[in-house]
Formats: structure tokens, C-alpha cells, sequence
């Protein structure tokens, strides 16, 4: 096959996964790298810089759309992309140095991992009485979100350090294999610093761009991100996702969820075996 | 910074955002295009990873390639758009934070941006 019908290929299965993800909510950048290396016999190495850089388009994208919903919170935001920005740095500097053999075990467990967590349901966590962690309080890691009749809902991020430190784990993460790393960001904001969900969702969007741009620096002077390859992915993986944004959740998406999920589990566990055989 | 004020920095911030993005994916359109017309007819070779040429792994390298109306390095350009819309949503930040006296989120903003600019210009 030479480079244009490679190109129109990849553009046709990167809107596929763009669509997916977005539709889903589970994200397009997590099934685009196995999908490379697995199907198209691309290098993990380019198959990552590729990724990495659609996950910045995708995030930039859709950030006009979440801000439009009024959640997202600044002060929590740059907080935490400290962490993850310094994670980012840190993982793009581990991908040089450690196997592609590693690299394609640690991707199958996040991918199994993130579809474990997409068949839990997602619950809102429940209004704490408890006073507002001090550093929390000194950080102005607090706001308040609209409510139905436009009243006013306070909220104040418990475990701070707790969740910065996790914040990094998912900045390494998502620098070592280019991908958003929405799942980890999720543990860390719903579960950790027990953020409303909605606020929690728009923030991590914000977050995703500025972490990839970090990684994606360090990706371009290593020579990790080849234009032919990142263009198709990059352009279909953009425009699959804002056709997917522009879709509602509706009854049709639970079952489409589930399929896609197992997708990625099935994609894990070959990225397991692959890695663990030396494959990759 | 009050939750309306800092809506409406939200708001210039998102639509800064979709211009960045949308520079960006036109360029790198257009690239596409050159680079096809180009080398449509040869095979890929990604399944060997040998890392960039130098002219595309650096910010002079990439600008010689524009000029010289190379199609890999006008899709590159591109991608360094791409990479420097949320550079350029910190440093906006920034501003946003020094304008509304908030030293300590000034500071922290500075960090983040610190850490972005290591990974662009590091070598």
C-alpha cells in the first residue's frame, strides 16, 4: 500500500475511534496506539507521538463546548497541572529510555484497567459535612456550580495532596503512552477529592491539552512524531470527535458503550500478551 | 476572581482554543495535500522506528522545510500549532491571574509554564 491509501485508511479508522471515544466518553487516544501497532504494524514509538497529538486536538476542540456549561474550575485546574504537566515531562522521558516491551504492558493494564472502570457506575459523590481541608481552603481549591433553578451549589476539593500526587501518576501516564489518561484523572477528582462530577469532567478537559503539550515538546525533538502519520490521525481523530460531541447520550450509546469497552479490553490484553512475549 | 468573572475568562479561553485548533488542522490539511501530491506513490515505513530527520525535529528545521515548500514539514508546522494552542491558554492564564492580583495562582501558573517551555526547547 503506498502513503495515500495508508493515509485515507488510518484518517477512516482514526474518525472511527474519535467518533467512539467521544460518543462514549471512554476517549479516542485509548484505542488509536493498540489499533496502530497491533493492525498496522506502526511503531509503538510513532504510534504514541501520533496519539499524543490528537489527544491535544481533541481536548482544545471540545474546550469551547465544556466551558459553555459553566463547571469547569480554573484555580483547581492549574493546581493540578503542576502535577501533571511535571508527570508528563517525566513519562516522555521514561518512553526513551525503557523497552517497547514495557511500554506495551504497562498500556495493556491501563486499558483493562480504563474498561474495568467504564462498566462501574459513575456516582455522584455525596455533599460532606465536614469542614473544608485547610489547604484546600488556603489554595482556593473551592467554587460553586449552577444548579437547575440557577442556585448556587458550594464545594471544596478534600485530600489535596492526595489528589496532586495522583495527578502526577496520570501526568507519567499520559506522557510514557500518549493518551489522556481521563481514568486515573477520574479516581483522583471523583473518588479522591470528591469534586461534583460535572465540575470534575470539564476540569480534566482543561487539564488533558495542557498535559500533552508537555510531552508532545519532548516527543518532537526526540523524533517520535512523524507528520505522515500523525496528519491522518490527528484530522480523522478530530473530526470524529466533534461529530460525536454533537450527538446526545441516548438509550443506543449504553450498549454501543459496552461493545466498546470490550474492545479496549480485548486490545489490553493482546498489548499484554505482545509486551510480555516481546513483540512489540 | 468571581465564579461570573472567571466564566467569562473561561469563555475567551475555550474560543481561543477552537481558533488555535482550527489554524492548526487547516494547515495541516493543506500540508496533507502537498505531502501527497509529493510522496503519495511511495510506501509507508513506520513499521521501523528511526527516529525524524533533524529538519523536522527542530523549530529552524521545520520553518527551512515550509520555505522550501516541503509537505512533511508544513504538516509539522501544523502540529507545532497544535502543540502550542494550550501554551498559549497558560500563558493567558497568567495574565488573567497577575490582572486579578492572585500572586499565588500567578506563581503557580509560571510553574506550569516553566515546565511546558522545558519540553518544547529541551534538547
Amino acid at each position: 500500500m503506498n502513503n495515500l491509501g495508508f493515509s485515507l485508511l488510518l484518517l477512516i479508522v482514526s474518525g472511527m475511534a474519535g467518533f467512539l471515544g467521544s460518543l462514549t466518553g471512554l476517549g479516542g487516544g485509548v484505542v488509536l496506539v493498540p489499533a496502530l501497532t497491533l493492525a498496522f504494524g506502526v511503531d509503538i514509538r510513532y504510534a504514541i507521538g501520533a496519539s499524543l497529538v490528537s489527544v491535544i486536538a481533541t481536548s482544545s476542540g471540545a474546550a469551547a463546548a465544556y466551558v459553555r456549561e459553566g463547571f469547569s474550575n480554573i484555580r483547581i485546574g492549574m493546581f493540578l497541572e503542576i502535577a501533571t504537566s511535571i508527570g508528563a515531562v517525566v513519562g516522555a522521558f521514561l518512553a526513551t529510555v525503557v523497552t517497547t516491551s514495557f511500554i506495551g504492558i504497562v498500556f495493556g493494564c491501563v486499558l483493562i484497567y480504563s474498561a474495568w472502570l467504564s462498566f462501574q457506575r459513575r456516582h455522584a459523590s455525596e455533599h460532606s459535612e465536614k469542614p473544608e481541608n485547610p489547604i484546600s481552603a488556603k489554595l482556593s481549591l473551592n467554587g460553586s456550580y449552577p444548579g437547575v433553578t440557577g442556585e448556587r451549589h458550594p464545594y471544596s476539593a478534600e485530600h489535596p495532596i492526595q489528589g496532586f500526587g495522583l495527578m502526577g501518576i496520570a501526568g507519567i501516564l499520559s506522557g510514557l503512552l500518549g493518551i489522556g489518561s481521563g481514568a486515573v484523572k477520574v479516581i483522583a477528582m471523583d473518588h479522591v477529592m470528591r469534586l461534583p462530577f460535572k465540575v470534575s469532567t470539564t476540569t480534566s478537559n482543561f487539564m488533558i491539552g495542557v498535559t500533552a503539550a508537555a510531552s508532545a515538546g519532548i516527543y518532537f525533538s526526540r523524533g517520535y512524531i512523524d507528520p505522515g502519520l500523525a496528519m491522518p490521525v490527528m484530522l480523522g481523530v478530530l473530526t470524529g470527535s466533534l461529530l460525536g460531541a454533537r450527538h446526545l447520550m441516548g438509550a443506543k450509546v449504553h450498549s454501543l458503550r459496552t461493545i466498546f469497552a470490550w474492545t479496549i479490553v480485548i486490545l489490553g490484553v493482546e498489548m499484554l500478551y505482545k509486551g510480555i512475549t516481546g513483540k512489540l | 476572581m468571581t465564579d461570573e468573572e472567571g466564566h467569562r475568562i473561561e469563555i475567551i479561553i475555550g474560543r481561543l482554543l477552537q481558533i488555535g485548533v482550527g489554524l492548526s488542522a487547516v494547515t495541516v490539511a493543506f500540508g496533507a495535500i502537498v505531502y501527497l501530491v509529493q510522496h503519495g506513490l511511495e510506501n509507508p515505513p513506520y513499521g521501523k522506528f528511526r527516529g525524524e530527520p533533524s529538519g523536522l525535529t527542530s523549530f529552524s528545521g521545520v520553518f527551512s522545510g515550509v520555505a522550501a515548500f516541503h509537505g512533511v514539514a508544513i504538516i509539522q508546522l501544523g502540529l507545532l500549532l497544535l502543540i502550542a494552542t494550550p501554551v498559549a491558554r497558560v500563558l493567558f492564564s497568567l495574565l488573567a491571574f497577575l490582572h486579578e492580583k492572585d500572586w499565588l495562582y500567578g506563581f503557580f501558573t509560571l510553574i506550569v509554564l516553566s515546565v511546558l517551555a522545558y519540553g518544547l526547547f529541551s534538547r
